[in-house]
């Protein structure tokens, strides 16, 4: 089934006539046979890592596919994250990671297949009020933080609840941001430019502006790269103490080994826009095949 | 080693070529249109961000009083130092202030502000957006739920819209001060004698069309430097050249503007 991605604006849209799964929100999320029955075909483990059944992926893609021109970077990827589950997504340069968790946000439109974030569909009719209410409950860690850098860290943390949380008095607001850079261990940088932190200190505050609207979601694209090992093992705890307390589920796109092992319930792995293999670290780590093992040694 | 192409070949190639470069300018032009269209549905449509809008009318005006100053004043001597000898040539000395008052004020003034302002924000509109696109802090505004059209795009055209046509003003003001200096140093001709013919020459219908076309000069330069800065693709490279394409695509559209202007103003007459 060919499905075009399709935002648009608010105000470009009539809103009745955006077309809603109306049956996704009737049905109960936690005894329907879902996913199969909302037309996401095959066959779904749905386990979280905590181990309840009951859960339902807060992500599913299926049959995803992207190209650039004729390039075809996603040629059909499926999977789920379950609640309070950390995936990371494994693979070599060029084989589609960041497209893929970018197609997750909207930040890239998918050519084909079909993606559920918190049980909303954004592959297609989707109103631009419809898929920032899905960007709000998700977090994204850009690689390289993406601080906006004519803002100090604390305007780079106030930006988000300004715009979002314009009844927040200034003082919980400032109370907030301190908590949020606590959370980080970045309190004393609050007065800092973005320009005179370090990397490792970039992805904190990155990740704190993030925290602060408190996502479901977390999307991590290769928050250890060009990270030193001591600051990637700090980025990595960092992630899991995250994780356990704002109780969120996670993907992380990585290279790094050492955060793979740390902070991954679950490991997929992509090679050419195709789920090759998907274990524990433990399990892929004692595959056969030379691909896998090439990224163990 | 390149096989040798016969001149057929060679001109088939130029051909496609060009047809490539003309199709890329349609599909610009086209982009533009839909950029421009988005502003005017979202600068009417809340939240809206006043503060924004504040902090950039103090760089786009604020922050470029000096160099607009300057200019103005340099321009408005010059002006005056090169015609007086023609004039004088007449014995129409006297009339060198109503000359230079309507010639700034319909014309020198608001091109002259209105090409500044292209180099000077343009520029640094294309290259700030440019920046913010390849380090993808517009993604991150994207991911936030914040708009960044309406944060970064609607807040700039609507300071450049604004404080142009004031840039403009103030450069008249400055440029007949310059002028007045200049025949003051030349002909001993007092302020007062100065401003009352240079005024007296000076017409609503000089007056009126001029500002009217510094919004639509301040609309053209904030938009294109947005445009260009916000379809930046690929590295920093890439900045670089949306800056550079801003200056030169505003310095443009100011000149097609004030041709327009121009022919209007010329058919009201």
């Amino acid at each position: 089934m060919k499905q075009n991605s399709h935002y648009m604006e608010d105000e470009e849209r009539d809103p009745a006539s955006a077309p809603r799964d109306e049956s996704l929100e009737e049905q109960d999320p936690v005894t329907d046979g879902w996913p199969e029955e909302k037309g996401v075909s095959g066959e779904w483990s749905v386990v979280s890592s905590e181990g309840d059944p009951g859960d339902r992926p807060v992500v599913i893609i299926k049959g995803l596919k992207k190209a650039f021109k004729d390039h075809e970077v996603l040629r059909g990827v499926d999977l789920h994250v379950n609640k309070g589950e950390n995936l990371v997504i494994l693979g070599k340069s060029g084989s589609g990671k960041s497209v893929l968790i970018k197609c997750l946000v909207g930040l890239q439109k998918a050519d084909e297949g079909e993606i559920e974030v918190l049980g909303k569909s954004i592959s297609s009719g989707l109103s631009y009020g419809e898929l920032n209410e899905i960007r709000l409950r998700t977090g994204f860690l850009f690689q390289n933080a993406a601080l906006y850098d004519s803002m100090s860290v604390r305007e780079n943390l106030a930006f988000p609840l300004r715009q979002h949380k314009k009844d927040m008095t200034k003082e919980k607001r400032e109370q907030l941001i301190a908590e949020t850079l606590d959370n980080v261990g970045l309190a004393e940088s609050i007065d800092q430019m973005p320009a005179k932190l370090s990397g490792g200190q970039s992805k904190r505050i990155g990740l704190a502006r993030t925290l602060i609207l408190h996502p479901e979601i977390m999307l991590y694209d290769e928050p250890t790269t060009g990270l030193d090992t001591g600051t990637s093992r700090e980025i990595s705890e960092l992630m899991i103490s995250v994780k356990e307390k704002y109780k969120t589920s996670s993907i992380t796109i990585t290279h790094d080994m050492l955060c793979a092992r740390m902070t991954a319930d679950r490991i997929i792995m992509l090679k050419e826009g195709v789920v090759v293999a998907e274990g524990s670290y433990e399990s892929l780590e004692k595959s056969d095949d030379e691909w896998i093992k090439s990224f163990f040694f | 080693m390149q096989p040798s192409l016969n001149p057929y070949q060679k001109t088939r190639i130029k051909i496609t070529q060009k047809k490539s470069e003309f199709q890329k300018f349609f599909y610009e032009a086209g982009d533009m249109v839909v950029f421009t269209g988005r502003f005017f549905r979202t600068v009417f449509k809340p939240p809206f961000e006043w503060k924004e809008v504040l902090y950039q009318c103090y760089l786009v005006g604020y922050k470029s009083t000096f160099l607009i100053g300057l200019t103005g004043f340099i321009m408005g001597m010059v002006l005056t130092i090169q015609t007086r000898p023609s004039m004088a040539s007449f014995g129409a000395i006297s009339m060198i202030p109503g000359m230079i008052s309507v010639s700034v004020v319909r014309e020198i003034g608001p091109v002259i502000t209105a090409i500044i302002c292209a180099g000077n924000i343009g520029s640094r509109m294309g290259a700030e957006l440019g920046s913010m696109k390849v380090t993808e802090q517009i993604d991150a505004m994207e991911v936030s739920a914040i708009n960044p059209y309406r944060y970064l795009v609607v807040t700039r055209v609507l300071a450049t819209t604004l404080m142009i046509p004031l840039l403009s003003v103030f450069a008249d003001a400055i440029a007949l001060t310059g002028g007045f200096v200049a025949m003051n140093i030349h002909d001993a001709m007092g302020f007062r004698r100065f401003f009352s013919v240079a005024l007296a020459h000076l017409e609503f219908i000089d007056v009126f069309p001029a500002i009217i076309k510094t919004f639509f000069f301040g609309f053209t330069v904030g938009i294109i430097g947005c445009y260009k800065g916000y379809h930046v693709r690929g590295g920093t490279e890439s900045v670089g050249k949306a800056a550079n394409s801003a200056v030169i695509s505003a310095s443009l559209g100011v000149f097609v503007i004030d041709m327009l202007a121009a022919q209007l103003t010329d058919l009201f007459n």
